[in-house]
């Protein structure tokens, strides 16, 4: 029997200690609490990043720790969408508690009120009067209800109670708002497609990491048609189209195919006036095989596209291919010829280089290159560069250095160049190469001083002449001296267009004595100054300027520029410069693409949630009752009430109810 | 008896909201309704219907607010005055900002806020010369300059917009959408629930304090406006070509406002009950905590509404309603805050001296989440990044 009993309460009280656990208060803002906080870390490291990105921040060990933690999308991670859960379970728990009585208590008039709870009222009144209770209850009843209450009353043996409320429905607003928390908390965990989430943490799906075309994604990384709820984004060239979508998820993707395919017609940027972009537009064309006709639309940021329950939102844009016309411009050797090749975005072309096999890959173009540039007094100013082409040079090693080249002069304090920016890692900024532009707005001038500045012949005859020149008259004739001082000063070019003015200083200081090595290095410098200029004048010359005035202050200028940007070749890292001769420009847009059916009942929700906050905040809820019972012969009535969110403002009210009752009573 | 029934209904009931309006607010109404009939005749033409129902509402919130509140009513005569006048130097050339002796000194976008900023930071030694000299004139000044930098900040404001519209009509845009605006409209909201509540509670002593932030926030737009160059009008980026930002950003900063003035009468709060220099000047401690609480109230509210307009934003701009992106994740921060704040009030009863404290560490929360995302974190809102 005893056994019995227990078993019988046993799941009652479980339920019960349950019950208390999730719908205690304190849990509710400890929860509250803690979900701000595991917020916090989401936006303090950088979600869903490429995982190598972690790697290299934080170092294996870290990144494993991390990883396992599930930091790099803590709004996916099981525990946080544990905390989400108990939240709702323990709101609910609150709700299913609170609501019936909160709904009674609506209703309730609690006429069954005792005499020394009015008296423990910070807001309370007694009158003793010589009328009957009839009288007075005649007398209040008016009066509270055009207070704005309504009013209830009920005899009991010895005394009469009247009980007045208003604003009961600020009740509703604790319901609302609550039941709203749940609400959206569900459809919320409906679009975050925990389900799908699931899956791939038990392994049902996988997920892909490697970079294969669409097509070759294998069965499991790909999810049916029909899934009713996803987020993905798809980047479409101009003129194609594609019928899936990819869902990023931790270090790789899915593939979602789509009911329909997205045809993208074109795609837009248009500027302001200024420069910056003023929108992003494609049109597209839905071709849906249960539709007799092709859909058409234009979406662009902020003007998506619902079809069927599936929203396609204009997300980003990049380069969609775009076919350039390019010319590469050898800079170590000395009879080269340029040579020209026709590429597009995204491709690679092999290359046999005097710096060994290369691999040219073709990584990006951009049409508008809105840069800032530093202005004196006005501070940061916007400038359009023209178009650029970036591309990374990969040698057989796999070691690769990325370029950044502008395919037009950009001016420069009033000089122009042909910039190109060399880096590296990704993480560097560029470092730019500033070509000068010749008279003719060419680069030719340029490239061919640099082929003469590695032409050693030409440098050896020029040394010569040089050398005859600065002999002094005691050493005309010794042939040995003559030979050596031309093979020192080609040794002096040679050395600069390898290594630049750096590389001088550098065999200065490792053959010159410390004391000597200022005056040495001036000599240096000056002779390797004098031979660059013979050569560029020989250059000038063959070239037919006319060089009787000397030299312009624009061809200084440009010498000058030439000689700096040739100092920096060696550094730079490719044996030519590819310079753009033209293209045909094809963007590709991002779309994303998504569905979200719990959005319906989330906006639910944030409608309760709004509706509940504003009754509960300023639907003031308050109630008065009225004891009214014989004592020592006169007739005693006691007054107390009480505001629930507002004191202050009730207590107010009170002193204006008490006034107009005292008026009321006087002519007892 | 002599009194029917009826008749003592008629004597205590409160009038209703309708019956106690004067002819003078109904003919504030008229005036509200035909300026806002005036604007729609002028440029209906190439509004959409957001911008019309955002019209109507603005509109009728302005008529509402200003039978509830009557110095609205003065502010706004003042602002449109000072606003038509401007608009009317101006005559459609924005080289007249230059030239033009009023537009240069005073109504310019720039010059009037430059003049709600100098006002601000003189309204904050004023109150508090009025609260330790006890001073009930310099108190009025005080109020006084609150409410004339106030003005200015709204005619810089309104005036700024024209100007965009001068500048070119594309660039053309309501003034919410970089940082330097909505530090003007911090400062300018601050103040309005602020003198709301002097006037409601009958006390100035709480100026000083809340006039505090908003000459932090003058200082922080300053340094912004002269370092930066952040008061020049740019043009709108696509992401905020939208009617949700117009009603999105203003209840944000009804909330964010609200906020910093709950933390500041906290601030009160708590040097009120350590020193006796205080307690002999400030209001009752009761009061306070009333007004911390509404005050709270009203901006929870507001946020509630603003990160629910963000959240169907979102939905549009970027196709989710939300991304757990560093702002939105921080306004949820926000919020969960100020909701177990109010929960430890209303449910568990706390008041005093922790309240307080967790209401000024609200402002913090707050901050970061109005400008340490946009300083420390990157994302999808864009706007205004240092
Ligand atoms: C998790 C479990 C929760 C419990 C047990 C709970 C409990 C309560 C209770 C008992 C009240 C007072 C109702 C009254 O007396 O009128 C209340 C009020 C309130 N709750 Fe919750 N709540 C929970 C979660 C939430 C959440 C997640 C939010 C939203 C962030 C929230 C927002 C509010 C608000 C704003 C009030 C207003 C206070 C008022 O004016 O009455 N609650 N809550």
């Amino acid at each position: 029997m005893t056994t019995d009993a227990v078993n019988k309460k046993r799941p009652q009280k479980t339920g019960g200690v349950l019950l208390e656990f999730f719908g205690s208060m304190n849990l509710a803002i400890t929860l509250l609490v803690t979900v701000g906080i595991a917020s916090i870390v989401g936006t303090v490291l950088k979600q869903n990043e490429p995982y190598q990105n972690y790697i290299s921040k934080f170092g294996p060990f870290w990144f494993e720790v991390f990883n396992s933690l599930g930091l790099y999308d803590v709004y996916s991670a099981v525990w946080f969408l544990l905390i989400l859960t108990i939240l709702v379970l323990s709101t609910s728990t609150c709700i299913y508690r609170n609501a019936p009585l909160m709904l009674h208590d609506m209703r309730s008039y609690r006429l069954g009120v005792r005499f020394n709870s009015l008296n423990a009222f910070h807001c309370r009144r007694e009158w003793r009067l010589q009328a009957s209770s009839d009288a007075l209850v005649g007398r209040l009843m008016p009066v509270l209800e055009a207070f704005g209450y309504r009013v209830r009353s009920k005899g009991y043996e010895d005394h009469l109670v009247v009980a007045a409320k208003k604003g009961a429905i600020n009740r509703l607003g604790y319901i609302f708002t609550h039941s709203a928390i749940v609400i959206i908390c569900i459809g919320g965990l409906v679009d975050g497609n925990l389900l799908l989430k699931w899956k791939a943490f038990s392994g049902d799906i996988k997920i892909e990491t490697r970079d294969i075309p669409a097509s070759q994604v294998p069965q499991e990384s790909r999810l049916p048609v029909g899934n009713p709820s996803f987020r993905g984004s798809v980047n479409i060239p101009e003129g194609s189209s594609a019928n899936i979508a990819f869902l990023n998820l931790r270090d790789g993707y899915l593939v979602q195919p789509l009911p329909f395919s997205v045809d993208v017609q074109d795609f837009r940027v248009e500027h302001y006036s200024s420069g910056p972009p003023e929108s992003f537009e494609s049109d597209l064309l839905i071709h849906d095989p249960q539709a007799a006709a092709p859909v058409e639309a234009t979406i662009a940021v902020n003007h998506p596209l619902i079809y069927k329950g599936y929203a396609i939102y204009q997300a980003s844009f990049s380069d969609g291919g775009s076919k350039l016309d390019l010319r590469l411009w050898p800079l170590l050797g000395s009879d080269a010829v340029p040579e020209d090749v026709n590429g597009a975005v995204f491709e690679d072309i092999d290359f046999e280089t005097s710096m060994g096999p290369l691999t040219l890959e073709l990584i990006n173009f951009r049409l508008f290159n809105i840069n800032p540039v530093m202005q004196e007094g006005t501070g940061k100013k916007f400038r359009n560069f023209g178009p650029n082409f970036s591309f990374k040079l990969r040698n057989e090693l796999g070691e690769a250095i990325e370029y950044e080249n502008y395919m037009l002069p950009v001016d420069m304090e009033g000089r122009q160049y042909f910039l190109s920016g060399v880096r590296r890692t990704p993480a560097e900024p560029f470092q730019y190469l500033y070509i000068p532009v010749d008279p003719d707005g060419g680069i030719e001038r340029f490239m061919q001083f640099n082929t003469r500045l590695h032409d050693l012949e030409r440098i050896m005859a020029t040394a010569r002449g040089t050398a005859g020149q600065s002999v002094s008259p005691t050493q005309i004739g010794n042939e040995t001296f003559v030979d050596e001082l031309t093979e020192s000063m080609a040794r002096l070019v040679t050395l600069f267009t390898a290594k630049g003015f750096d590389g001088v200083v550098e065999q200065v200081d490792a053959s010159a004595p410390e004391a000597e090595r200022a005056s040495v290095l001036d000599a240096y410098l000056k002779v390797l100054q004098t031979m660059l200029a013979s050569l560029y004048t020989e250059l000038l010359a063959d070239n037919g300027v006319d060089l009787s005035q000397g030299i312009s202050e624009r061809d200084g200028n440009f010498f000058d520029d030439a000689i700096n940007a040739i100092g920096a070749v060696g550094n730079y890292g490719a044996p030519f410069y590819i310079q753009l001769k033209s293209f045909e420009h094809i963007q590709s847009t991002g779309l994303q693409i998504a569905r979200a059916p719990g959005k319906t009942l989330v906006y639910l929700g944030f409608t309760l949630l709004i509706a509940g906050v504003f009754c509960m905040f300023y639907v003031s809820a308050s109630r008065l009752w009225c004891w009214i019972d014989e004592d020592d012969g006169q007739t005693r009535i006691l007054i107390g009430g009480t505001g629930m969110r507002h004191k202050r403002d009730f207590g107010k009210e009170f002193a204006r109810l008490e006034g107009v009752l005292d008026e009321q009573f006087r002519k007892f | 008896m002599a009194v029917t029934r009826e008749e003592m209904l008629d004597s205590y009931r409160r009038p209703s909201f309708w019956q106690t309006l004067t002819a003078v607010d109904w003919l504030w109404a008229v005036l509200v309704l035909s300026g806002s009939g005036y604007v729609f005749m002028r440029y209906g033409a190439v509004m959409d219907v957001y911008e019309i129902s955002i019209m109507a509402g603005v509109t009728a919130a302005l008529a509402g607010t200003g039978w509830l509140w009557k110095p609205v009513r003065t502010l706004s005569v003042c602002v449109a005055t000072l606003t038509l006048f401007a608009l009317w130097r101006y005559g459609g050339t924005l080289a007249n900002q230059e030239t033009d002796f009023f537009l240069k000194y005073m109504l310019a976008s720039q010059s009037a806020i430059m003049w709600m900023s100098a006002l601000y930071v003189m309204a904050t030694v004023a109150y508090f010369g009025a609260l330790f000299a006890r001073s009930e004139f310099t108190g009025k000044v005080a109020t006084a300059m609150t409410w004339s930098a106030t003005t200015m900040g709204i005619v810089g404001l309104l005036v700024r917009w024209r100007e965009s519209y001068l500048i070119s009509p594309d660039v053309g845009h309501v003034p919410v959408s970089n940082l330097y605006e909505v530090f003007v409209l911090f400062s300018i909201i601050t103040a309005l629930i602020y003198l709301f509540y002097e006037g409601r509670y009958r006390t100035r002593e709480l100026g000083g304090f809340v006039l505090l932030v908003i000459s932090s926030a003058v200082a922080f737009l300053l340094w912004y406006a002269f370092t930066r160059n952040a008061a020049e009008i740019q043009p709108l980026v696509p992401a905020l070509q939208s009617y949700w930002m117009k009603i999105h950003v203003p209840a944000n900063f009804i909330g964010y406002g609200s906020f910093a003035l709950a933390a500041m009468i906290g601030v009160a709060f708590l040097l009120t009950g350590k020193f006796a220099f205080f307690a002999q000047r400030m209001p009752s401690q009761d009061l306070l905590e009333d007004v911390m609480y509404k005050s709270i109230a009203l901006g929870f509210a507001f946020f509630t509404l603003a990160t629910i307009l963000g959240a169907l934003w979102a939905a549009e701009a970027w196709g989710g309603y939300w991304s757990w992106d560093p702002k939105e994740t921080w306004a949820l921060i926000v919020w969960l805050n100020y909701a177990a704040w109010l929960h430890m009030r209303l449910t568990r009863g706390w008041n005093g001296a922790p309240m307080a404290w967790w209401a000024v560490i609200g402002l913090f929360v707050t901050l970061f989440a109005f400008l340490g995302v946009n300083m420390f974190l990157s994302g999808l809102h864009s706007y205004g990044e240092l």
